[in-house]
């Protein structure tokens, strides 16, 4: 399972920023994929969410890793 | 004989090619370096000047070279498109010659639109991102008397800036002619605010309030119905639209995916400082072509040209590694207006400021366009 997870590093990302890194990747990803955003944008972790409610998408978590989060979100449309 | 290769002759690549030709122009004179450019076409396209274009503000005339007048002495230009590259045997096969062997190769491939991803988009929609899109789109406004527009953005997308460009353009452009009374703007965004930088957003949504433009964010273009003039978006959002001006999805060319060196939608897993491809050492990748996590701008790739040159200079004419690492720069013009700019400037540290716009810096933006061949040639 781990290892199906795609990771997206997305520290440092001003512009398109770690939301618009994800929807980049779930356009392309198969549905069922795990997809975890790392960024140290802490708007991350609401703005994630938010989108994944409005686009269907499934939001999974957020875990803390000091310096930056780790969110999680699952294709499933 | 030591041999650089670049594939790509837009801004990335002819930057790279300038830069190395000139700092190393002993040893190519010698024969003990070569710098050969392969591009697919044999003219250069100033990809800002669209959206001028597409406002007659600039002709096409303007933004074209041909790539021989563009070069440094001592680079051999290759007119002709890569097809596979072979990592291992280090060499690029091209469609109508022999294949090019290199030492070290650079990917400057840019990106394209990807207007099959969203049904309905190209029959439904007009852009500027391409010249002909942006000359059709320039009929149409000259055409243009009133009715609802609608901006919609498709990611990824290069030069992030533009669809607030555009907006803010139009929105001055129409009340110019006497038509703005008569038209609707609607700049829809697919993130929660109107732009993917949280101080962009902050500055550019009073911007648009006070325009009267109206802002419809987390707005995904899913597809657009061409005959009933509607478009939608994965969000469950629909609107009507009697112009509908898109920024389509990009997607890099497909030279990576066939030679199975690139990820979903063609990018190139590239290492964020040295811009190496990752897992190669000698292969390199700047500009749109990669996957990082940065704006596709003219200014990221000419940023990245500068430190892979000083690189390349040093493991080609030393075999030294590279030491210059890029720091995730960019900086973006942004027009709010005809008469009025501002600029952004950052990294992967510093988030960017918006200053006040002011005529000065929209002045320096339109003297860069016709300045713009200089940068290119690496004399700036
Ligand atoms: C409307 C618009 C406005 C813009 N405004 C700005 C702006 O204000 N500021 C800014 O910084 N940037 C702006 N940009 C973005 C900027 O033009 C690009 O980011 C920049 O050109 C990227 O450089 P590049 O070298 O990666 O790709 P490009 O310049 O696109 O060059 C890639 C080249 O590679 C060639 N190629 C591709 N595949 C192959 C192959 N297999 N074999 C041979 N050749 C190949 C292509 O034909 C092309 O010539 C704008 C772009 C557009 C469309």
């Amino acid at each position: 399972m781990a290892d199906n997870i795609m990771v997206i590093d997305a520290r440092g990302s001003f512009c398109p920023g770690p939301l618009m890194e994800l929807i980049r990747a779930i356009k392309s990803a198969e549905i069922g994929q795990v997809i975890a955003v790392l960024s140290n944008d802490s708007g991350s972790k609401k703005d994630i969410p938010l989108w994944a409610g409005k686009a269907g998408q499934e939001f999974i978590g957020v875990e803390a890793h000091g310096e930056y989060d780790e969110i999680t979100v699952r294709k499933v449309r | 004989m030591k041999r650089l290769v670049i594939v790509g002759a837009g801004t990335g690549g002819l930057m790279v090619a300038n830069f190395v030709a000139r700092d190393l122009s002993r040893e190519i004179a010698h024969g003990e370096i070569s710098v050969t450019l392969l591009g697919d076409k044999d003219e250069y396209i100033y990809q800002p000047g669209f959206l001028y274009v597409a406002f007659d503000l600039m002709r096409p005339a303007q933004l074209i070279r041909p790539i021989r007048e563009l070069l440094a002495p001592g680079i051999e230009f290759v007119h002709d498109r890569a097809v596979r590259i072979d990592p291992e045997g280090k060499v690029v096969e091209r469609a109508g010659g022999e294949a090019l062997r290199y030492d070290y190769l650079v990917l400057a491939t840019g990106s394209g639109l990807n207007l099959q991803e969203v049904p309905g988009l190209s029959e439904g929609a007009h852009w500027f991102y391409t010249l002909e899109g942006a000359l059709q789109l320039r009929d149409e406004l000259r055409r243009f008397a009133g009715g609802r527009v609608v901006l919609t953005v498709g990611v990824p997308h290069k030069c992030p800036v533009a669809p607030l460009e555009f907006t803010m353009m139009f929105d001055e452009w129409a009340r110019v002619r006497g038509i703005r009374e008569q038209t609707e703007l609607v700049y829809t965004y697919p993130l929660g605010r109107a732009h993917s930088i949280p101080s962009v957003a902050e500055w550019a949504q009073p911007e648009l309030e006070h325009r009267g433009v109206r802002v419809e964010t987390f707005f995904n273009m899913e597809s657009v119905e061409p005959d009933q003039k509607v478009v939608h978006s994965l969000e469950g959002t629909d609107i009507a639209y009697d112009l509908l001006v898109a920024i389509p999805p990009h997607r890099g060319d497909e030279l990576g995916a066939l030679s199975g060196l690139a990820e979903a939608g063609n990018w190139y897993p590239t290492d964020r400082n040295r811009l190496n491809l990752n897992g190669r050492d000698d292969v390199f990748v700047l500009g749109d072509a990669t996957n990082l996590p940065i704006s596709k701008a003219g200014s990221v790739a000419h940023f990245e040209a500068e430190v892979l040159a000083d690189n390349l200079v040093g493991l080609l004419a030393e075999g030294s590694p590279p030491a210059y690492l890029y720091s995730g720069r960019a900086f973006c013009f942004i027009e709010t207006g005809l008469e009025r700019a501002t600029f952004i400037s950052f990294d992967y540290l510093n988030p960017p400021k918006v200053p006040q716009p002011t005529n000065a810096v929209h002045w320096f933006k339109q003297t860069y366009n016709r300045i713009h061949w200089a940068n290119l040639k690496a004399v700036m």
